[in-house]
């Protein structure tokens, strides 16, 4: 048997799953706890042991890891104009699996160097201008950002006239510099691939290092890519299937976790009707977004606070005095597991209102426009409401009974008119919580990934 | 020389599009570096394109009687936002009804517009005030 082994290095747990490449299969999954502060090879040799209590001794021919240990890969950005080239160079590093933890638009000021420096960033990114186009904000940024007395590396993907000069400036400090083509070399033409495979490569190179997972990397064949990327790779793998293995078709997904609620859509987003006028910038056929203020424990608090504790009251069934308590244990206790109903009403509450907040803000918008020459609809984002397919995942979803309900509040709601989120869609939930070690799989064997994820990705009906 | 950016729209609610496409060819021929915005634009997404672009002028045009309204407080924000100079130009059917084009065009000037077409200016007229505004030989 040729097996492999997928690690997912958490910030509290290390997860890992073991495939079979020959006979397509899960040996099986097992995770433990751990800190980087302590010792991430404890919990990794944890993990390892549980699996091989359940599988029986395995030699592994390669083994492959994900992180999002010690907060993800942290990013700050800045562009020119903030729904323009910073929002482009935003979109690059999220669809990278970054958390972006600032974005800066216009020119920077000495206050926020100060607190770039505070932030300490893994990767910055600079971009502002058009190629040919405004050459004056990147310049002066790359001098504020020349001040900035943290060794972070740059990535200079802005207006292709001063990028060599920015570059300069940047490395005359001795700061890892890297130029790279225009995040938007044209007015609303997104060009962030190149960013996004520079952004990997910082990682693989220095990041692994900083985080203390470097003694991992004697272990393993190569910790590869951020979570969130591995994950997305799957969604991507899992929709357009490879050159052999057609792929279930445009997809949106939901990974609801304890302190973000990340979200995918695989889809073109197109108008679904001739009389629409696009605003905006156009969006990547793959989309990530991370929502950092909605999540079952951390962030529970963010969940009350975008849905009201009325509404909440209403999605779980209890008193608005008993969510709002209830809502604060957990912000408290990140690791409490539910034992009486009121609790698992709660969850479901949390659950429903985060995916529906998350997926509403990941989702384009119509609006319509009377104008003197009749009725026009303005959309803004992706059109998601022709897309069938909805794939679920994250711990406290995947063990929840009410799974398909907390899914369908991802979809689109009368009262709610506005967001093009999917009509209907049939639900898929990632039970064996494989999605990332999928992604990771998918690096050498695409086709051994697919199947696995078609066999082990189980359907949930169909929501409406 | 470095080819002179302009920034193309039809501002406000209005959706028409044909003259639009018109303009865009008809200046992108003309050795113009034109970056078009297309139909229902507004006063914002015009002054952020020439932000990132360095947009040397923006043009506005507008077909359904209501640009007087859409265009007011337009040279205001271009100073606000950093344009300070940038040049602007209106044109096509810019006021609701018939009325004396003398007197649009001193309206539209008041408002900090340095050139005003009316209804069924051709291309070529625009394209010389541009020769002209941003010396351009030949």
């Amino acid at each position: 048997m040729e097996a492999v082994l997928l690690i997912d290095f958490g910030s509290t747990n290390t997860k890992v799953t073991g495939v079979d490449l020959a006979g397509e299969r899960l040996l099986g999954t097992a995770a433990a706890y751990t800190t980087v502060e302590s010792d991430v090879g404890q919990g990794l040799a944890e993990a390892l042991e549980k699996l091989q209590k359940e599988t029986g001794p395995i030699t592994w021919v390669k083994r492959y890891a994900c992180s999002s240990a010690a907060g993800g890969l942290r990013m700050v950005t800045s562009g020119l104009v903030p729904a323009l080239t910073a929002e482009a160079s935003r979109l690059a590093s999220l669809g990278a699996g970054a958390k972006v933890i600032r974005v800066f638009s216009y020119e920077m000021t000495d206050e926020d160097a100060a607190e770039i420096a505070a932030l300490k960033p893994d990767i910055f990114l600079l971009s502002g201008g058009v190629d040919g186009g405004n050459k004056d904000c990147i310049l002066h940024n790359a001098k504020i950002l020349a001040s900035v007395d943290v060794p972070f590396p740059v990535i200079v993907a802005g207006n292709r006239a001063v990028a060599g000069e920015c570059e300069k400036i940047l490395a005359a400090t001795g700061r890892e510099t890297i130029r790279c083509p225009n995040v938007m070399p044209q007015l609303n033409k997104l060009n962030i691939e190149p960013v996004q495979d520079e952004i990997r490569r910082l990682f693989l190179k220095r990041i692994i290092q900083a985080k203390g997972l470097s003694r991992e990397q004697e272990l393993i064949s190569g910790i590869l890519m951020p979570t969130p990327s591995a994950v997305k790779k799957a969604m991507e793998l899992l929709a357009w299937g490879t050159e052999k293995q057609r792929g279930i078709g445009e997809l949106v997904a939901v990974d609801l976790g304890g302190a973000t609620t990340d979200v995918y859509s695989v889809a073109k987003g197109s108008p679904q009707s001739g009389d629409v006028v696009m605003k905006g910038l156009p969006e990547p056929e793959s989309k990530r977004t991370v929502e950092g203020d909605l999540g079952m424990r951390y962030s529970s608090g963010g969940v009350l606070e975008a849905l009201g504790a009325d509404e909440l009251a209403g999605l779980s069934g209890l008193s608005p005095e008993k969510v709002s308590a209830g809502v604060e244990y957990l912000g408290a206790h990140p690791d409490f597991i539910p034992a009486d109903a009121d609790g698992a009403a709660l969850d479901f509450g949390l659950a429903a209102g985060a995916v529906d907040t998350a997926v509403s803000r990941h989702a384009g918008t119509i609006e319509e426009v009377y104008t003197p020459m009749g009725q026009v609809f303005v959309q803004t984002g992706k059109d998601l409401t022709g897309v069938r397919r909805l794939v679920l995942t994250g711990g406290a979803v995947i063990h929840n009974q009410r799974a398909g309900e907390i899914a369908s509040h991802a979809l689109y709601n009368k009262a709610k008119p506005a967001s093009l989120r999917p009509r209907a869609a049939d639900i898929y939930i990632d039970k064996s919580y494989i999605l990332a070690a999928m992604g990771l799989l998918a690096e050498a064997w695409p086709d051994t990934a697919l199947s696995i994820m078609r066999k082990e990705i189980q359907e949930y009906g169909t929501g409406k | 020389m470095e080819k002179k950016k302009l920034i193309l729209g039809v501002i406000g609610a209005d959706v028409h599009a044909v003259g639009n496409k018109i303009l865009y060819h008809a200046f992108t021929l003309a050795g113009f570096e034109v970056t078009n915005l297309g139909v229902m634009v507004s006063q914002e997404e015009y002054i952020e394109a020439a932000l990132e672009t360095a947009a040397d002028v923006i043009l506005v045009s507008s077909l359904y009687g209501h640009g007087e309204l859409d265009c007011r407080g337009f040279r205001d924000k271009c100073d606000e936002a950093g344009l300070k100079g940038i040049l602007l130009y209106v044109g096509g059917n810019i006021v609701v009804g018939k009325q004396d084009f003398a007197d649009v065009e001193r309206r539209f000037k008041d408002m900090g517009f340095d050139r005003v077409f009316g209804p069924g200016t051709s291309p070529e007229t625009a394209i010389s005030a541009l020769r002209e505004d941003l010396h351009i030989e030949g």
